[in-house]
């Protein structure tokens, strides 16, 4: 689950780190007021989950408080890659004397939280990863001793010489592994990690993207979800429990786990056609689940076929068959079903299948074929 | 012969009362599988199925029965620990199939696992059967079929489905293994490949992969390097766009790494026979072995 900045900065501001005041606006005036009592000069940024915001119009300067309610109605209600942007954030347009990156991420290879730093900040640390990777300096943390202090103080040293800037970014970084545990984060980042003229060390802007498997034990993080800013179906699987993605073909795909689901829709293009999405329905057994996933994709305007493939060990093919009888009762298909059902209880699901008027057969490559040609002939 | 699961499998079930755990571990027992012990805390001293003693603790189950081999299906909120007990009571083996275990943990349950020298398949896996010796998870029984080809795999039913178009045309498996879809996991396509390259009764490997991290990358190297038995790969998620996570917590295309095109780039540099569908698996192998 993506955090938006402001929910970030508030993180790390509750562990201690150094952010400068900001508020949240949704309104033209709100801002107006923020920039009021910040005083001189501020900055609008978007608040959705997407990077590249400035390079989108979606972060501007303002000088006064008039401005900052021009700007914000500028950036309030734009679109940032697809997202709508429902909210601003209004930060003091801080004076800057150097920008560095600081982030802990979940390292794949070395199985542990590795921090990283770079001098290089202000831009997107992938871009910095792939033209002077020298710039970057990786610290794997042993999650039994947590970041020792003589750890942070050596990578500060790779950012600042000034020893009171060393330290404080020393202490940044400990108080950010902190937020990231606490948040049950699998990224957490500060980019930039700014200084002042002043010779003070503070985060200007952060991220933290969350394990979804920590929600459960995490309310407070979980109640940060902002459902307005993901696909509305999205939102619908995902409280039915089911692993859906949107994509923009037309051949609707339902298969049961994730890597068949992925493995059919390239099948669909390796036989000339376009998936509409990605849609796990998981390995229960249960005929609702099947109704609601049918739903989603029958109410997507761009689908022109439906394809069914299930593989049944745990998942009984006689109950994904029940789904599909409920699922069209309710919702009167006008689209084309192709159905591939194979495994546990195939032969009762063929049974309940053809009392209802469908057909369905066992072979993946074929009912791939079908339904791709069937979507081809609809377009 | 076989891998990691067979003949000397003894195992038992942790969480062999809850709603899974009963399901899976009656699968295993009529497949064949020595479930020697059951462990459900409070539940010591009952049977399962009147036949498989329940103990409240995993170290009482090993002293007792002489277990090897625990499997795990408790929720994802007690896992880790369920882990910590299975390693901390000296099985060699813990096969973790719960899915939704949070990663911060497994940052703490690997390192521990691996000082105490037990391996762990999974977490978030469908387990390892080895067709007429064992089963230790939940990969159906009925399709697997005794043979020579060994299957690695990061998924569950997409696993099957290549298993059964193997078993339907006659080619048998040694040991199927899925290693699971989560970003860490315990046992990767290297230990499977080095167990397989290993082990006499296989004679060629089918490896799964999908997008998301680098462990099919460095799999293609070891194939080169270390490997004389044939070997088909496939990779899922061609068509995934990056930064979403599809399903799995681990299959997911960070910036532009983790791609299936830099997958199968790698596996085809290695010699590997890479799949372009499930159904290329047959005639693939045919070829080979």
């Amino acid at each position: 689950m993506n955090l938006h900045e402001y929910q970030a900065r508030g993180l790390l501001k509750a562990a201690g780190i150094p952010v400068p005041d900001a508020e949240v606006a949704e309104r033209p005036e709100e801002a107006e007021i923020i920039a009021k009592r910040l005083r001189g000069p501020v900055v609008i940024k978007a608040q959705v989950h997407a990077g590249g915001r400035g390079k989108a119009g979606g972060v501007k300067i303002a000088q006064d408080p008039g401005e900052a309610r021009e700007k914000a109605r500028q950036i309030l209600g734009m679109q940032i890659k697809g997202l709508t942007v429902g909210k601003v954030l209004v930060a003091p347009a801080a004076e800057i004397a150097s920008e560095s990156y600081v982030g802990i991420v979940i390292d794949r290879s070395s199985q542990r939280p590795v921090l990283m730093v770079s001098p290089a900040g202000g831009v997107d640390i992938e871009e910095v990863a792939a033209k002077t990777p020298e710039k970057i300096f990786r610290l794997p943390i042993d999650p039994r001793f947590g970041l020792l202090s003589h750890q942070a103080m050596g990578l500060a040293f790779k950012l600042y010489r000034d020893i009171d800037q060393v330290r404080q970014a020393a202490t940044i970084m400990q108080r950010l592994y902190h937020a990231f545990l606490d948040a049950g984060a699998s990224l957490a980042e500060i980019n930039p990690l700014v200084t002042t003229p002043k010779g003070e060390v503070a985060a200007l802007d952060a991220k933290i993207v969350v394990d979804d498997n920590e929600l459960d034990r995490r309310p407070g993080i979980a109640a940060l979800r902002d459902s307005s800013a993901d696909d509305a179906s999205e939102t619908k699987a995902r409280e039915a429990g089911l692993s859906f993605i949107k994509l923009t073909g037309n051949v609707g795909c339902c298969v049961n786990g994730a890597g068949l689901a992925m493995a059919t829709m390239d099948l669909v293009k390796y036989y000339g056609g376009d998936p509409a999405n990605f849609l796990d329905i998981g390995g229960s057994s249960n005929p609702q689940k099947v109704v609601v996933a049918l739903g989603i994709i029958a109410s997507d305007p761009n689908v022109k076929s439906i394809l069914f493939n299930i593989f049944g060990g745990i998942t009984r093919c006689d109950d994904v068959a029940k789904g599909i009888v409920a699922a069209t009762r309710q919702l009167k298909l006008v689209r084309p079903l192709v159905i591939r059902l194979t495994g546990t209880n195939e032969q009762l699901a063929m049974d309940i299948l053809q009392q209802n008027g469908f057909t369905a057969g066992t072979d993946m490559d074929e009912a791939v074929k079908q339904a791709v040609k069937l979507a081809q002939e609809a377009a | 012969m076989s891998v990691f699961v067979g003949r000397d499998t003894r195992l038992v079930v942790q969480g062999i009362t809850g709603r899974d755990g009963s399901f899976h571990a009656g699968q295993m027992l009529e497949y064949g599988t020595a479930v020697v012990a059951g462990v459900t805390p409070g539940k010591g001293g009952q049977k399962f199925e009147n036949k498989v003693p329940i103990f409240d603790t995993v170290a009482d189950a090993v002293s007792a029965t002489g277990a090897n081999t625990s499997v795990i299906y408790v929720p994802a909120r007690f896992a880790a620990d369920a882990m910590f007990e299975a390693s901390d009571a000296g099985v060699s083996l813990v096969v973790c199939i719960t899915e939704g275990v949070p990663v911060l943990d497994m940052t703490r349950v690997l390192p521990y696992l691996k000082e105490r020298s037990t391996r762990l398949i999974g977490p978030n896996c469908p387990g390892a059967i080895s067709p007429g010796c064992a089963k230790v998870g939940i990969i159906p029984g009925q399709i697997c079929r005794e043979g020579h080809i060994g299957v690695v795999s990061r998924s569950g039913t997409l696993t099957y489905e290549i298993i059964h178009q193997l078993s339907r045309t006659g080619l048998g498996q040694s040991t199927c293994v899925g290693i699971g879809g989560d970003p860490l996991i315990g046992t990767n396509f290297i230990d499977c490949l080095s167990a397989f390259e290993a082990d006499p009764d296989t004679q060629a490997v089918v490896m799964i992969g999908e997008i998301g991290g680098t462990d099919e990358q460095n799999a293609a190297q070891f194939v080169s390097q270390s490997m004389k038995k044939p070997v088909v790969g496939f990779i899922a998620g061609q068509t995934a766009p990056p930064g979403r996570r599809m399903g799995h917590a681990g299959a997911i295309i960070s910036g532009s790494s983790g791609t299936a095109a830099e997958k199968m780039q790698s596996f085809a540099a290695a010699g590997i026979a890479v799949m372009q569908r499930p159904s290329d698996v047959v005639p693939l192998l045919k070829d080979r072995v």
